[in-house]
């Protein structure tokens, strides 16, 4: 003990620098270790309490099941193929609501952002119908649509178009005036200009519209699937409350949430690689 | 008005602008200048900050309507673009590698692929930037971004090159290694060039003419020859004597328009 600890002593006292930078560093990746520990512990220990207080009743298992019941009915879930159905299903339909609703905002948006005459006519209609609630235009939609796909799909398409429009309106107004100087300079038409200078100078912020629009889509999937529909996980929460499942709603639940999590780490990396010119990127 | 006396052009008039006047609401910021600038000149516009040198450069390159008068550039030879724009400050697309930024211009006016490709390789080397043709701006130092720039207006193969202080952003170290530069790519094929700087020491390096304008509003207050020979070495012309005279004379010219634009 003596021995090693004079001669730690020693190391310091001839190499005090490097050392220093070394004990930094460790400091560092422990911190990043414990709080990656951490960060996984938070909703483990939130289980195992959950666990342990509904085994010993403190909790009224009808309305919170343990969770390892939870996972016992995703698992049996899973294996029917009745999960992977609703979740599939529940899935077209966002990507369908995306493509529906996000290429025709980031078309529009960014002509709103280059025209000033186009401005000015479409974005009182924007500000106008933006504010009202998603989820109040269901009725509206289902009268419409009907009882069948589209009416899910344009749920999503409404929900992601304003965030992706508005978006990439400001993307395209937050633009560098010299950026379009240098396209007029070298004749760049208006297809050129929207192809080289527009989009591409708006994507960061299209980006941003796209992951608020990615939100709303789950949130509006879920309430339209909860009312009109007879598939697809909304649709597996409402039944499962109706008939008093309490376990399957939750499988509905955690599967939302992941589904959510899953976008959002796709869409990072989407972003990551489509905007690898940012200094920050 | 001092204006040099010169011989009739031997050479066609490339640029000619006539009685030209620019207003912006209250401001006039051009009044009535005439200027015919000679094919193969290199032709610099001095004046201090303010005096319209700017507008009258983003006129020539259709960025900006007259007010009065014409500016007109003569018409490119088919298939040849008329002018390119080298601008103030960071202007090349943060979005696009060097490589495609030098090629815009190319692929603006839909060059063949194997055109394109020969004259960016070519200008790459020129300007230094071959290693770095994969590299976003935010990559590069602010005098490799200007070279960036120097290489798109370049690729594009103008008849006129229109710059517009291009390098006045830069450090001055930086500064006159491009000065070197641009004389070195310049001498080979020797375009007309406007100029616009506010830096007396820079239009002399550089330019066959300056004219000097005068503070607001800017008029021609007059055009001086350089008659210093080509090539020439950027930092040989700082030992020059006839350099030290010519940047002293248009010292005298601007004085007065300095002193006159602080009031």
């Amino acid at each position: 003990m003596t021995a090693h600890e004079s001669a730690t002593g020693k190391a310091k006292s001839s190499a005090p620098e490097t050392e220093l930078i070394d004990i930094g560093e460790q400091a560092r990746l422990s911190t990043r270790r414990r709080e990656r520990i951490m960060s996984f512990a938070s909703p483990l220990g939130l289980l195992l309490v959950w666990e342990i207080t509904g085994r010993l009743g403190f909790i009224d298992i009808r309305f919170f099941p343990a969770p390892s019941r939870i996972i016992g009915m995703m698992i049996e879930m899973l294996m029917s193929g009745e999960l992977i159905e609703h979740v599939l299903i529940s899935l077209q339909r966002i990507l369908l609501g995306f493509i529906l609703g996000g290429i025709p905002a980031i078309v529009i948006g960014i002509i709103m952002g280059i025209s000033r005459p186009v401005r000015a006519l479409v974005d009182p209609l924007i500000v106008a119908t933006y504010p009202i609630p998603k989820s109040a235009i269901l009725p509206f939609i289902l009268l419409i649509f009907g009882l069948g796909e589209m009416s899910k799909v344009v749920m999503v398409a409404i929900g992601v178009f304003f965030p992706v429009a508005i978006n990439a309106t400001a993307g395209v107004l937050q633009i560098a005036p010299i950026y379009l100087d240098v396209g007029r300079s070298f004749k760049a038409g208006r297809w050129d200009t929207f192809r080289t200078i527009a989009l591409p100078g708006a994507l960061p912020f299209i980006m941003t519209g796209i992951k608020l629009g990615a939100g709303l889509a789950l949130i509006l999937i879920a309430v339209a699937e909860m009312v009109g529909a007879k598939s697809g996980l909304g649709y597996m929460i409402w039944s499962a409350w109706e008939t008093f499942a309490v376990a399957k709603m939750y499988v509905g639940l955690f599967t939302i949430a992941l589904i959510g999590f899953g976008i959002s780490i796709l869409l990072r990396e989407v972003e990551r690689l489509i905007i690898r010119w940012k200094a920050d990127a | 008005m001092s204006v040099a006396a010169h011989p009739a052009p031997q050479r066609p008039i490339k640029i000619r602008i006539n009685h030209l006047t620019k207003r912006f609401r209250n401001l006039v910021a051009v009044d009535d200048v005439s200027i015919d600038i000679e094919e193969g000149t290199f032709f610099a516009i001095v004046g201090p900050s303010g005096c319209g040198k700017t507008t009258l450069l983003r006129i020539l390159g259709g960025l900006e309507t007259v007010t009065s008068g014409e500016a007109t550039i003569a018409d490119p030879a088919p298939g040849r673009p008329q002018y390119s724009i080298i601008f103030q400050g960071d202007s090349i697309f943060p979005w696009m590698t060097v490589w495609d930024n030098s090629a815009y211009g190319l692929r603006m006016r839909k060059a063949p692929k194997a055109e394109i490709e020969a004259a960016v390789a070519h200008w790459l080397e020129r300007t230094g930037l071959t290693r770095y043709a994969k590299l976003y701006p935010h990559q590069l130092s602010g005098g490799m971004r200007q070279r960036v720039s120097i290489a798109r207006a370049f690729a594009n193969d103008p008849e006129v090159l229109l710059m517009d202080e291009p390098f006045s952003a830069l450090d001055e170290q930086n500064r006159t290694i491009l000065q070197q530069e641009l004389l070195r790519i310049w001498e080979v094929d020797k375009k007309t060039v406007v100029f616009i700087t506010h830096s007396v020491d820079e239009a002399v390096t550089l330019a066959d003419k300056i004219m000097v304008m005068t503070a607001s509003p800017g008029r021609a207050k007059c055009i001086i020859d350089v008659t210093l020979e080509r090539p020439r070495n950027v930092l040989e012309l700082r030992n020059d004597p006839r350099y030290g005279r010519i940047v002293y004379g248009i010292w005298g010219h601007l004085k007065d328009e300095v002193e006159r634009a602080r009031l």
